[in-house]
């Protein structure tokens, strides 16, 4: 089991956002997460990865049979939880070879794998980013610094297959992308699907999921998963909407 | 916010490490009484061996500076500074002449190890000649062959007196004089050594100059005085980095440096300055109240100055140009960093006097724990000085609530054909940038690294390559147990 959350209930400033949720994910599982807006699926995402201020108040979050609930965002991060922001964070004067030579350097400090050679380093950025199909000057480019919308999710996808996590979140995703570029970040993550990973596709729109086809699909409502099903549920939602599950 | 407040604990845990080059060395000196008097001004002298000349200037900046009070224009705080406290001389007894590094003192050699400054090393991989200073008396210098192959002078300060009076003479005090301010009067009167540069006419300095200086005796105070001139179409390029050890009582520092470019002439000069900086709870640290100054004294020529200040627990110091020449250039890049309770107030001047004149000033202040960081910084274009340019560029970057950012630009244009541009940004790390490098596996410790050096970069570059690689480290450090 890659993911096991149990009875979350998560509060934001005293506000409970998460109020009770479950959910399973096991390796080679894609599960797509929708449901309306504000009823906590990004809230999911940050508790997660253990994003500072989503505060756990009950319930917990195992990851490879181990309790996460209070582990550091970078301990998580090392141990293979990925997240795929909805709003990717500019950091000028910071070159994406050195972000992520420092992310990978650091990934490999924590499992104990020898550190990549300038080399071999420069040879895996090149071959990954062939996948997302990023041009060459990415490498010295800040950080997300005046890219486009789809140049900042095509980089989150570039930055995932660079750090090959077990669990990969994808927060949104789709949002501000054109059909070229959604095309082009779902074959990415196609690529990157196998059984030794899972993923937790976020979004509102049943058209992502025509690429990145999911094997379960959950609604969430008000802080809960309120209807799970197949690949079909996504197309029910998309002609009845969300109004006969509340 | 409840978000804000974890934040800022991150960033306190992350800059409140402690000073890493914390180290004492044991060498036996030779001091003077401690105190100020005419006698202590006579026996550095005689100490040094100086003529005549050199004695009556230190007089006579003397006998002003006790007709004077220190400045309190700062915005800095501190208890006031017993001038009669100080041991105003302190030199490594000689012991002979040295042929190689083999006879020097191996507990000084071990010093220089732990600063990562192998003499041996330096020599062979890097081609930068090293003057070490170690309080007040050149030990060391290398590459002194090469260099005066090319005609360039490069020896400590009191080495410059006894061969070189004339050109000590002609250019000392020229463009800081002895009366220039309150640490620049008291510099002149008890300097105790420094460096000496001359770059001849039309000559390249094939190498990148260094002078290491570090303060080591207790109770010493550091009065360095550096003079640098380049003449009719030189170059050269020099380094200044300093690194002292852990210290209980506030140790005075107060340095001159002086820069002459003539016609055509071009002066990079770079500091990385880690004076100790005081433990987390502001105790002890160097009082760092320099005086540095160039002047573009001939057409076309150039001076840029570039800092990274992270030590000290208060810095005074702007390095200026007085750009005299017709299109001369003056620049100046800086990065300071304060954490815990350190006070900076730095900044430089651009006096532009020659028509077509053209100044850049880049500074990037960061502020963490509970310090104080202020730019400030006087662009004066004169009346002559038609078709003159200046930009300025001054940002804050702050970690945390408790600490300050504040910038004081002082513009005086004084003719209507030039143009003067003054930008000023003020931003915090924010909790998403964090969180994202967290989120790729780096620790908040490095992320904030990451981000402040990325900040910096523009500046950053500037630096011989070299000295950019210890910069950045630096950077690092001295934000440990810091964030905001």
């Amino acid at each position: 089991m890659l993911l096991n959350i149990n009875n979350l209930h998560v509060s934001i400033n005293g506000k409970e956002i998460l109020k009770g949720l479950n959910l399973i994910v096991n390796e080679g599982e894609v599960h797509a997460i929708m449901g309306p807006n504000g009823t906590g699926k990004s809230t999911l995402a940050a508790a997660i990865t253990g994003r500072n201020g989503y505060e756990i108040t009950e319930g917990e979050i195992w990851f490879k049979d181990e309790l996460i609930n209070d582990m550091l965002p970078n301990e998580r991060a090392n141990k293979g939880v990925f997240l795929s922001f909805q709003y990717p964070v500019e950091i000028p004067g910071v070159s994406m070879t050195n972000f992520m030579r420092t992310a990978l350097n650091a990934k490999h400090e924590f499992e104990g794998l020898p550190i990549l050679t300038g080399g071999e380093f420069l040879k895996r950025m090149e071959e990954k980013k062939q996948l997302v199909e990023i041009q060459a000057k990415l490498n010295n480019r800040s950080v997300n610094e005046g890219f486009s919308g789809g140049e900042k999710k095509k980089n989150e996808i570039f930055q995932m297959a660079m750090l090959e996590p077990r669990l990969a979140i994808l927060d949104e995703t789709d949002s501000g992308l054109d059909i070229d570029a959604l095309k082009v970040v779902a074959k990415g993550v196609n690529a990157l699907r196998s059984n030794n990973n899972g993923f937790v596709v976020i979004t509102h729109y049943q058209r992502l999921l025509d690429f990145i086809v999911p094997d379960f699909v959950h609604v969430m409502y008000e802080g809960r998963i309120v209807k799970s099903g197949g690949k079909e549920l996504a197309l029910e939602l998309e002609e009845k909407g969300y109004d006969w599950l509340k | 916010m409840a978000e804000d407040k974890d934040q800022n604990n991150i960033l306190e845990e992350v800059t409140s490490g402690e000073y890493k080059y914390g180290f004492y060395t044991d060498i036996e000196m030779d001091k003077a009484a401690v105190g100020l008097t005419e006698d202590t001004i006579r026996f550095i002298s005689a100490k040094k061996n100086e003529p005549d000349w050199l004695l009556e200037f230190r007089l006579k900046a003397f006998r002003h500076w006790q007709t004077i009070a220190e400045p309190s224009w700062a915005h800095i705080h501190h208890p006031p500074i017993n001038y009669q406290d100080i041991i105003y001389y302190a030199a490594p007894k000689k012991k002979k002449q040295l042929e190689s590094l083999d006879e020097v003192d191996p507990e000084l050699l071990d010093t220089f190890k732990k600063l990562g400054i192998s003499l041996e090393e330096q020599k062979i991989l890097s081609g930068v000649a090293v003057d070490a200073v170690i309080d007040s008396v050149s030990v060391k210098t290398t590459f002194r062959e090469t260099l005066s192959k090319n005609g360039i002078i490069f020896c400590s300060f009191s080495e410059a007196v006894q061969e070189y009076p004339d050109l000590v003479k002609k250019y000392m005090g020229s463009v800081v004089p002895y009366r220039d301010n309150f640490f620049a009067t008291l510099n002149s009167a008890v300097f105790s050594d420094g460096s000496f540069c001359y770059i001849p006419k039309g000559v390249r300095c094939p190498m990148e100059l260094s002078t290491y200086f570090r303060i080591n005796a207790a109770n010493t105070g550091q009065f360095e005085r550096t003079l640098l001139i380049a003449d009719e179409g030189a170059y050269v390029s020099y380094l200044e980095g300093c690194t002292a050890p852990q210290r209980d009582e506030n140790q005075l520092h107060a340095a001159i440096v002086e820069i002459i470019a003539e016609e055509g002439a071009e002066v990079k000069y770079s500091t990385v300055q880690n004076w100790y900086p005081g433990d987390k709870n502001g105790k002890g640290g160097i009082y760092n109240f320099v005086t540095k100054r160039g002047l573009c004294k001939g057409d076309r020529s150039k001076i840029s100055w570039t800092q990274v200040e992270t030590g000290s627990a208060i810095t005074w110091k702007y390095p200026s140009c007085i750009l005299k020449g017709d299109n001369s250039i003056g620049e100046f890049y800086s990065v300071a960093v304060t954490n815990h309770y350190q006070q900076a107030d730095t900044g430089t001047k651009m006096i532009h006097l020659g028509k077509n004149t053209k100044s850049t000033i880049i500074s990037k202040g960061i502020s963490a724990g509970r310090s104080n960081n202020s730019y400030r910084g006087m662009v004066r274009i004169a009346k002559k000085a038609g078709n003159s340019r200046n930009f300025s560029q001054c940002d804050s970057l702050l970690l945390g609530d408790k600490c300050g950012a504040h910038t004081f630009p002082y513009i005086n244009a004084g003719n209507e054909t030039s143009v003067v541009e003054h930008e000023a940004t003020t931003s915090k790390i924010s909790e998403d940038q964090l969180f994202y490098c967290q989120q790729r596996g780096i620790d908040a410790e490095k992320a904030i690294g990451l981000i402040v050096n990325g900040y910096a970069k523009e500046v950053l570059n500037k630096l011989p390559m070299e000295f950019a690689v210890e910069a950045q480290t630096l950077l690092a450090i001295t934000l440990e147990g810091s964030v905001g």
